[in-house]
């Protein structure tokens, strides 16, 4: 099947994910051929065709606007693994 | 043995006070502390809690309850790791949750519980629902009931095989692209994937959202009729359920299916079909003419691309939703100098192989310059396969075709090929794409090893009530649902 070259260290960047350098490699592979079974798409002409996001169009699905119970803040932060003060704890973000 | 009865044989003996609900969860937990640790099903239970909930409905019993008003009291049902039950574990069997429980029931599992449900177990599962096996799974594989060399399917693996080896009495799953209806198929019960929309997903952990629907394991189609209609109906904490009336499923289990119209669609006849599972399916689709049936050969055109159309959606829809696990709200955290370290670090130690890979390949096809090129594309030729059923529904009131390939392979078979195992998908992902309903039920076994084989049946938007009717009448004509794997205990 032929290969297609993909930029794993770049999209895995992208992704937030970070690999070893043997990570990199394998899934470097495997995309390649799993890129090279996809191009089979590309036989089909779709110039005249619709994308489908959903299969069931509902359109502009809303609610009334009002005030109704929602999760308590000690209930949110249950699961934080860092927080303070009824906040989540991150690394500084501006120096 | 209380643990091996359907759901409507238990209630019938929880109401004439034959059995209590205690005994009835107590049957189960014994058979998990019996053949788990070969099977692994479940990842972890908490047994006191589910005594608690079976002297509840014990107490409700007793005090006049019946189940015409709540249809499940009293039946212990173990869910998919990917549901949120309150004050439970929630891993989607990945490392990445840590030690997370869940702040709050999802909708089916509130409707479960006002149901009189005993919900009970966390079931394992390939991670994030990612994998056609359970082999993803961060806490290892489940084994097959039926030759524990072999994989149960995927991913709803725990949930099929909880229910082939009697250890409770029903389990719910999702399926995104076969994942209710595979696992059924190879561990040999009833699966049902309703139409998209028809079940809320709120307190579902999302992996690819316009594909993704629960949906019950069960061990006979009325089971898994009682399970649909207390699941379904519009949610307004889920905007893509559809405001659809919910029927009394049950009524259409007749057992007369005479003049129905069924196809058979000839794409599925492909090279890589088993003959054994293929002899299974013919035949069936032989005894469903004998019952009445009309079976006419139809034409799904686009069937080839399903997979590789697949791939592109789910993942990219994957790639969006997963990037909620960063460690900073929840789950287990890995520190960095800065944000986007910490990001890294923690989703390079958190998710497994295959989830990594798959949310690379999202991440790529959606990325700049190649949006087009694929996930583009990969949309527009969705909307071809969906027009092929929805054509073929003017004709036909639902097809008939294998659900999987083979039945149930080696574990470590496929897991270093992930295309291989991506084809193994090849007819249950079509049905998601196109939003439809698909069932999953046994329609015989191969021989040296006896193992199960599935017959797909998929039905219009909302056509559940054909393709359970459907499923019923054959299911009553044949003894393969009776079947029982020979554990080792």
């Amino acid at each position: 099947m032929a290969g297609t070259e993909i930029d794993v260290k770049y999209v895995a960047h992208l992704a937030r994910i970070s690999l070893s350098p043997a990570e990199e490699q394998k899934i470097g592979a495997q995309l390649g051929n799993i890129l090279g079974y996809i191009e089979k798409l590309k036989e089909l002409d779709v110039s005249q065709v619709e994308p489908t996001a959903h299969a069931v169009p509902l359109i502009n699905v809303t609610r009334p606007d009002e005030i109704r119970p929602s999760l308590p803040t000690d209930e949110a932060l249950r699961n934080a693994p860092a927080k303070a003060n009824g906040l989540f704890l991150v690394p500084k973000i501006v120096e | 043995m209380l643990n091996q009865l359907t759901i409507s044989e238990l209630t019938g003996k929880l109401a004439k006070k034959e059995s209590s609900a205690r005994e009835a969860i107590q049957a189960c937990l014994d058979q998990i502390q019996k053949v788990d640790g070969q099977i692994h099903a479940f990842l972890s239970y908490d047994a006191a809690d589910a005594l608690a909930q079976a002297d509840a409905a014990d107490k409700a019993l007793a005090s006049g309850a019946t189940h015409s008003q709540q249809p499940l009291l009293g039946v212990p049902i173990a869910i998919k790791d990917v549901l949120a039950v309150k004050n439970h574990p929630l891993n989607c069997a990945s490392k990445i949750l840590g030690k997370f429980i869940s702040p709050y029931d999802g909708t089916v599992i509130e409707k479960l519980k006002a149901a009189g449900a005993i919900v009970f177990g966390r079931l394992n599962m390939d991670e994030f629902a990612m994998g056609s096996s359970t082999e993803n799974s961060a806490f290892g594989p489940t084994h097959n009931p039926w030759d524990i060399a072999r994989i149960p399917g995927g991913s709803s693996g725990g949930s099929a095989a909880a229910v082939a080896a009697d250890e409770c009495i029903a389990t719910l799953g999702t399926d995104t692209g076969g994942s209710i209806r595979q696992p059924a198929a190879l561990c040999g019960c009833v699966g049902l994937k309703p139409t998209y929309g028809r079940v809320s997903r709120y307190g579902l952990v999302a992996f690819a959202s316009s594909l993704d629907q629960i949906g019950p394991f069960t061990k006979d189609v009325r089971d898994s009729a009682t399970l649909l209609e207390v699941m379904s109906g519009v949610d307004h904490r889920d905007s893509t359920s559809v405001p659809q009336p919910v029927p009394r499923y049950h009524s259409a289990l007749t057992g007369d299916i005479k003049g129905l119209k069924i196809g058979l669609p000839k794409e599925y006849m492909i090279g890589g079909l088993d003959p054994q599972v293929n002899a299974a399916v013919q035949a069936a689709v032989q005894q469903l003419q004998k019952l009445g049936a009309e079976v006419v050969e139809i034409s799904l055109p686009h069937t080839d691309y399903a997979v590789a159309t697949y791939y592109i959606v789910a993942t990219a829809e994957a790639s969006a939703n997963l990037a909620r696990f960063d460690g900073i709200r929840y789950g287990a955290r890995v520190d960095g100098k800065d944000p986007i370290e910490l990001y890294s670090n923690t989703r390079g130690a958190g998710f497994g192989p295959e989830v990594k890979r798959r949310i690379i390949l999202g991440t790529y096809v959606l990325s700049s310059g190649y949006y087009d090129a694929y996930y583009l594309r990969a949309q527009k030729v969705r909307t071809l396969i969906r027009q092929d059923f929805l054509k073929a529904f003017e004709k036909v009131d639902a097809i008939v075709t294998p659900t999987t390939p083979t039945a149930a392979f080696k574990i470590g078979e496929k897991s270093d090929d992930p295309l291989q195992m991506y084809l193994s998908d090849i007819f249950t992902i079509s049905c998601n794409l196109a939003g439809i309903c698909g069932l999953s039920l046994p329609c015989g076994f191969t021989t040296n090893p006896k193992l199960p084989i599935g017959l797909q049946l998929l039905g219009k938007p909302f056509g559940e009530e054909t393709i359970l009717k459907i499923a019923h009448a054959y299911e009553q004509s044949t003894n393969w649902h009776k079947e029982r794997p020979l554990l080792k205990i």
